[in-house]
């Protein structure tokens, strides 16, 4: 099993992310993450797909997502020539006194704290995933209350494989 | 100019003649609007018929074949007959009536997420919005089911959009998809790369699937392999790429093909698997195929291709194109040693039967309808024991064989059949379904009897869901379970409610002149072959 970070882009037509979902679903890939936002073009969705698998299956994954009739174009993204970002809100019961120390953590990884009530706060930290894992794992000890990601998204390095819109 | 007749008119400048379908309220529209056009509408008993029908139909002009149902309980019954269609790659435009726009997803009367449904086998679907656009959703629904690999589409069309008023029509030209252009054209490094194995092979084989029939590639495949002298053999949705007869053929694979045509394909040092899945029926075992052996993979559609079986050389574009790029290439490739070594399998590993003389044996009478059937007549094999011993004993000369091969479906024998004889008025079309596939599809006697769509239909009863009884008795040692089809009705009064010739053949004795009786009759006609219920395929 490895994983594999897929970059998709897709009409954005009605249903096209329930067509894609579907198709993880039904042939039984594994989705860890999905995230889709519009590109530049209001035609186009960009979509990031983590996923995991043996080389067989990665290999039916591209495939079977490059044969649906929306979509554009689709990539993975490596680690080494790619640029990955997550963003992940972490509700904390932190008494007065726990604060300072959450702070402190929080400034090392320049993540904001972006809300204090009197017995909680909210983090928000955005990085790749293994400076995000690394955080959550020096939190220990605190009672994370809620923990929200967004999975991740990102951009290959450079210009060269660039899918450029056309009419 | 109102969306049904828009719809109409882009059928018209497809060139479809015939839509199969059922109607209801949210289809009404398109039903009145097509009463102005030439086309012809064939009313079909259930609405899964019309999807088979829409299928034989495809299969014989190699253009879509087009299907028109009601929303709710008519979309949901036409999905078997899409996934059909789906899983044996033919291409069909099914358009199904919806509720009112305004009322989607309020769960109203015969309200139906037919898209929704059919989400998984279809090559794509649509759900119209805007009146403005029909032209352009027909045009790519029509271009997106016949290219690449075939499949059927379903545009969705609620009932305010068929009666809204359109602005102009303008039937477009081309279709303009950014994200769908098929690879139709074969690799030239590639192609180069086969003939380079093909030289060098001492057994090579060809294994070619419903892919060289969708391309109408098998004068093309004929050509190449008589030049060259290298065997064929086909997967079942393959039958009919070559004669039967055909010296270089050797029939069917998989785990009903024919022993010769296995082993052939196992012991080659070459094998172009072109068209064809390479899926579980026909290579049970994907590692046997490529180990000691050069695999090859032709297919139109890349994601077939390593799913099952890692290739050597894998080659994405359509089989026609790249077997005429084949026939292109000058190379020489020497194998008598091969071939006469496959004729010897083919003698000493064909089946042995033991017919038991009190009934029709269906491999002697099989053989014997097709050697009589007219030289370019059409075969439609339903499924069951009775599609194996029909892949097995009947003899393609220069017509067609059409069977469900991906999906089997019962009862796809005659609506297809009643497809493909609406094609092709002039040619012999016969269908050979089981008692109980018979039954499943029964209630189209009525719309041959109708529109007078003249198809032969052979049944071969045993009185049992033959296939599921072989199973049972094979893995549950003869302990069988809601396999009994007691209290079928009388075929011959079957007939003659439905004003059919019937004749009925108990043994083999007078099965001569039974088909020839069968065969000459004007019009449709039933024959009831009497076959041992206790007979197997294996
Ligand atoms: C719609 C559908 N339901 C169930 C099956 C499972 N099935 C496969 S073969 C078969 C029996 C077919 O019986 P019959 O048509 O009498 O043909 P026979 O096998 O006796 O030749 C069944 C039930 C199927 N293929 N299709």
């Amino acid at each position: 099993m490895q994983k594999k970070v897929f970059q998709l882009l897709v009409d954005n037509t009605s249903g096209v992310l329930s067509r894609i979902a579907g198709l993880f679903s039904r042939r039984g890939y594994n989705i860890e993450s999905i995230t889709a936002g519009v590109t530049a073009d209001p035609r186009f969705t960009r979509i990031t797909i983590v996923t995991s698998g043996d080389d067989v299956i990665l290999e039916q994954i591209e495939k079977q997502v490059a044969k649906l009739i929306d979509v554009r174009d689709i990539k993975e993204l490596t680690a080494t020539s790619s640029v990955y970002r997550e963003l992940v809100l972490i509700k904390l019961r932190t008494t007065p006194e726990q604060r300072q120390a959450v702070i402190a953590i929080a400034d090392v990884f320049r993540a904001n704290i972006v809300d204090v009530a009197p017995d909680s706060l909210i983090i928000e930290l955005t990085g790749n995933l293994s400076k995000v894992d690394a955080f959550i794992s020096l939190l220990d000890g605190h009672e994370i209350l809620e923990l929200a990601r967004t999975g991740i998204t990102g951009l290959s390095r450079g210009s060269d494989d660039v899918a450029y819109f056309e009419d | 100019m109102i969306g049904a007749d828009a719809m109409i008119q882009c059928l018209e400048a497809e060139g479809v003649e015939v839509v199969f379908g059922y109607p209801g309220v949210a289809i009404c529209p398109f039903y009145n609007s097509i009463l102005n056009s030439g086309i012809r509408t064939i009313l079909i008993r259930t609405e899964q018929n019309a999807a088979h029908a829409a299928s034989g139909m495809a299969r014989m002009t190699g253009r879509p074949g087009v299907c028109a149902v009601t929303s709710g309980p008519g979309a949901t019954n036409v999905i078997t007959g899409i996934a059909t269609a789906f899983a044996d790659s033919i291409p069909l435009v099914c358009i199904t009536g919806q509720v009112i726009s305004e009322l989607l997803g309020s769960d109203v009367f015969q309200e139906a997420d037919i898209t929704g449904a059919v989400e998984s086998f279809v090559k794509y679907s649509y759900l119209v919005k805007n009146v403005e656009d029909i032209p352009r959703i027909f045009k790519e629904a029509f271009h997106i089911a016949n290219t690449g690999r075939k499949g059927p589409v379903l545009i969705d069309v609620p009932i305010d959009i068929q009666n809204a008023a359109l602005s102009k029509f303008v039937y477009p030209e081309e279709v303009n998809l950014r994200t769908y252009k098929p690879t139709v054209k074969g690799h030239a490094v590639q192609i180069r790369k086969v003939i380079r194995e093909l030289e060098k092979a001492k057994r090579p084989i060809i294994c070619a699937g419903g892919g060289v029939l969708l391309s109408n590639a098998e004068q093309d495949l004929r050509k190449f392999v008589e030049k060259h002298r290298i065997p064929v053999v086909s997967t079942m949705m393959g039958i009919g790429v070559m004669p039967s007869r055909h010296p270089l053929y050797y029939g069917m694979v998989g785990n009903n093909g024919r022993a010769y045509a296995n082993r052939a394909m196992n012991e080659s040092d070459l094998l172009i698997m072109v068209g064809a899945r390479v899926a579980d029926r026909a290579v049970s075992q994907p590692g046997l195929i490529t180990r000691d052996k050069v695999l090859v993979h032709i297919d139109v559609d890349p994601a077939e291709i390593g799913k099952n079986a890692g290739p050597t050389i894998p080659l994405v574009g359509d089989a026609g194109n790249i077997i005429r790029d084949f026939i292109e290439e000058d190379f020489e490739c020497e194998h008598e040693d091969w071939l006469r070594l496959l004729d010897e399998y083919r003698v000493s590993m064909g089946i042995k039967r033991n017919p038991n003389p009190a009934y029709v044996d269906p491999a002697a009478f099989i053989t014997e309808l097709s050697e009589k059937m007219e030289d370019d007549s059409i075969y439609v094999a339903d499924v069951g024991q009775n599609q194996i011993w029909s892949c097995t004993y009947h003899i393609v000369k220069n017509g067609k064989f059409f069977t469900t091969g991906g999906m089997g479906t019962m009862g796809y024998s005659i609506p297809a059949a009643m497809g493909a004889k609406l094609a092709a008025p002039d040619r012999q079309v016969v269908a050979v379904c089981g008692d109980g596939s018979f039954q499943m599809s029964m209630m189209e006697l009525a719309t041959m009897r109708q529109h007078n769509i003249p198809v032969k239909i052979i049944v071969l009863k045993n009185n049992y869901l033959g296939m599921v009884r072989e199973y049972q008795h094979y893995t549950y040692k003869d302990h069988y379970s809601v396999v009994d089809l007691s209290g079928s009705p009388d075929l011959e009064m079957i007939a003659a409610a439905y004003g059919m010739g019937f004749y009925r053949l108990e043994n083999m004795e007078r099965a001569s002149e039974a088909i020839d009786t069968f065969l000459s009759s004007a019009g449709s006609m039933l024959m009831e072959c009497v076959i041992d219920p206790m007979d197997l395929v294996k």
